[in-house]
């Protein structure tokens, strides 16, 4: 995809998210969690289709009149079943589709993704299969427009008799071996689909494969709803020798056949295998750079195995020590996305070893934690930055005290250091960079990380005892981390519920730690000069009043 | 109304109208297979035409230098006579085709499939078949006068085993 156009997708994608995100909450957005929804609605197929499955009749008697008695004597049990089975079916292709979608407008197809990028790909021709061979196994009269029109698409392959077809011409030409053959089909691509869906997920820890339940109950409740309202029904048995005025057809699995039918199956057959071809080959069509992987350096991993817990892509796998010594980190260099989050969570991360070069066990070899803290050190040191920020918040006029001073070139303005994630907010309409930059009359200082999970919480209490009056943690929104978890971790380990934790020695007073979405550099401006404020109004030995941070 | 009702029925108002676009597209719109007043003729075989030469007796030096487990009187080409069709709806040709066989020698069935919309209604088909192309002209052919309703499928296909050309 071009740049712009990627660019373009993206924010096009951000801003539906983030609106639904208005209406549903991050928690049940929809959108946010396609994945786990096909899975879901993958089993609620599961389970509606075997309760069908238990009364289908593998017969080219049995086959309609079996479904059509589901469907009207049973209505309350196999009818509701077959009706979800339908509409969860649907919902599936309509879901997985809109999942291929966001992953693409999010650029997330190319690097260290393409693994499980390829390995979505098939799960779109195998819902359609087994979508469609369920078609053919109610034997009506949309059943025979699907066998014949698969036949005669198929029929136009080299290699393929184009008399495939006759097959399904006359009555006698079916047998009930077909049904059983259906019947085996209709399994076997699912049980084939479900491999696949396995295989997706593999380069993924904890993989979202369950969704809010919230969620799921408004799924279950308009699924049911649409069930109750519209139940599917069949059409009339399926005779060769006639064909219906008019088909009703759905369009989620049949489109292809009926474009077939239209009279062009060889385009169809070029639509399909284009369209495959394009979306396999796409995370090697954009040649962005992947940066290098993260790097462990045996002398100074402990195996605590934090690492290993921490990595959102299965990157890291514990292995015995060279040295003999317990454990150590391996990593999978082409799985890994060098996003530091397992520099962030190594013990060995901390800025206050005293020894010249900082070592860590595991490291980002572009972005070493050495050259963190040479980064920490050197923004503390700056002088005051060159311009104010266009836009950026004045100091407020009422705050007089010479400590707040507006003047942005004050010696006496409090210095805060923003840690942010290169996919997150950045004060005012600053670069990425440790560019100095004037909010509210504060030295504001950035520091980017590939990823806000990278902070070793260490670095904090570092800031702080190193010249930092305040220091701020941006990070994305949970469910917007570039990384997945980062946003998690860290707030888990400032929060002191995950290694390594935030140390009490850290002043909480003189931090500020954001869940900001590159959208809302305004709140990340309002948070500093909230912060900026406080720390002038302490200086000056009066308590603040509490200020809400709008994104006004 | 609080946020919160507010909300629940934002996502009611949205659940709901999913459901609507998933129930509309299951069943609608219609597809037609056919015009108003259109019937369906198939044309559909698969049929190995007869080898394209008669089968010669070997001489006694030719059959000394073929190998023992090969060696039988009659040598006979593998390759098949192409099945050429001509289908004619009153009076008219409709369709003319050879078919050629299947398989990198040439040696296996013909097939074909071909559906064609026309006007229900009478109609007599006349279908010709020549599936030796040692012999001019038609091998087989056979005709039937047809009443076809709207949306009726007339099947014309040819298996040598039962009296070869059927219109049905």
């Amino acid at each position: 995809m071009p740049a712009g156009a990627a660019t373009g997708a993206a924010r096009a994608w951000r801003s539906l998210e983030r609106a639904a995100d208005r209406v549903f909450g991050a928690d049940i957005n929809p959108l946010r969690q396609l994945g786990g929804l096909g899975f879901f609605l993958f089993w609620l197929i599961v389970i509606s289709g075997g309760w069908l499955y238990v009364f289908y009749e593998t017969s080219v008697e049995g086959a309609w009149d079996s479904v059509q008695h589901l469907t009207v004597a049973q209505w309350w049990g196999g009818g509701l079943m077959r009706s979800l089975h339908r509409y969860g079916s649907d919902a599936f292709v309509v879901v997985v589709g809109l999942h291929l979608v966001r992953e693409l407008a999010l650029g997330r197809y190319t690097g260290f993704r393409w693994y499980s990028w390829i390995s979505g790909v098939p799960t779109l021709w195998l819902i359609i299969g087994s979508g469609v061979i369920g078609y053919w196994m109610v034997w009506d009269e949309r059943a025979l427009f699907a066998a014949t029109a698969t036949a005669e698409w198929f029929g136009v392959l080299p290699g393929f008799d184009p008399a495939l077809v006759r097959n399904f011409l006359v009555p006698e030409a079916v047998s009930d071996r077909l049904f059983s053959l259906l019947a085996f089909l209709h399994i076997g691509l699912p049980l084939a689909l479900l491999l696949v869906m396995w295989a997706h997920v593999q380069r993924l820890t904890r993989p979202r494969s369950a969704i809010h339940r919230r969620l799921a109950g408004w799924t279950l409740a308009w699924l049911l709803g649409l069930s109750l309202v519209w139940p599917a029904q069949s059409l009339a048995p399926a005779d060769p020798q006639m064909l219906p005025d008019r088909l009703a057809l759905d369009w989620f699995y049949l489109a292809p056949l009926a474009a077939s039918d239209a009279g062009a199956p060889g385009l169809v057959w070029t639509f399909v295998l284009g369209i495959t071809l394009v979306l396999m080959i796409a995370p090697w069509l954009t040649h962005a750079p992947r940066p290098a992987p993260a790097e462990v350096d045996p002398e100074h991993c402990s195996g605590c195995a934090r690492c290993f817990e921490d990595c959102p892509y299965a990157a890291i796998a514990m292995a015995p020590h060279p040295g003999g010594r317990g454990q150590i980190a391996v990593v999978d260099a082409d799985r890994c996305a060098a996003c530091g989050i397992c520099a962030g969570a190594c013990p060995s991360s901390t800025p206050f070893r005293r020894s010249e070069r900082l070592v860590s066990g595991i490291d980002l070899p572009w972005l070493t934690v050495d050259a963190l803290r040479q980064q920490v050190d050197a923004a503390l040191a700056m002088s005051p930055g060159p311009d104010p920020v266009p836009g950026a918040d004045p100091a407020p006029e009422s705050d007089s005290t010479p400590e707040s001073d507006s003047t942005p070139e004050s010696d006496s303005a409090p210095t805060i250091l923003v840690f942010g994630c290169a996919h997150g907010a950045h004060p005012g309409s600053s670069p990425a960079g440790s560019a100095g930059i004037e909010t509210a009359g504060s030295r504001v200082r950035m520091i980017t990380l590939p990823c806000a999970g990278m902070l070793p919480p260490s670095f904090i209490e570092y800031a702080q005892r190193h010249g930092a009056d305040g220091v701020v943690v941006a990070a994305c929104p949970g469910d917007d981390c570039e990384y997945r978890f980062g946003s998690h971790w860290l707030a888990g380990r400032l929060a002191g519920e995950r290694e390594p934790r935030l140390r009490a020695a850290a002043d909480g007073t003189r931090l500020l730690q954001m869940e900001v979405a590159r959208e809302e550099g305004v709140l990340l401006d309002n948070g500093i000069a909230s912060l900026a404020r406080g720390l002038n109004a302490a200086r000056a030995g009066s308590i603040p009043e509490t200020e809400e941070i709008g994104d006004d | 109304m609080t946020e919160r009702p507010l909300h629940y029925v934002a996502q009611a108002i949205l659940f709901a109208l999913f459901a609507v676009f998933i129930g509309y597209f299951s069943t609608a719109p219609q597809y037609r297979h056919l015009e108003e007043g259109q019937a369906l003729l198939r044309i559909s075989f698969r049929h190995p035409g007869k080898p394209i030469a008669d089968c010669r007796v070997r001489t006694p030096e030719e059959l000394a230098s073929v190998p023992l487990h090969l060696r039988t009187e009659l040598d006979c080409e593998r390759e098949r006579s192409p099945v050429h069709l001509q289908v004619e709806v009153d009076g008219e040709l409709l369709y003319d085709e050879w078919v050629a066989p299947s398989g990198l020698r040439k040696d296996g069935a013909s097939s074909t499939y071909q559906r064609m919309p026309i006007a229900a209604g009478e109609h007599l088909l006349k279908v010709r078949i020549n599936d030796d192309r040692r012999v001019a002209g038609f091998t087989y052919e056979g005709e039937r006068r047809v009443q076809l309703t709207e949306g009726q499928v007339v099947l014309v296909d040819f298996i040598a085993d039962k009296g070869g050309v059927i219109i049905r």
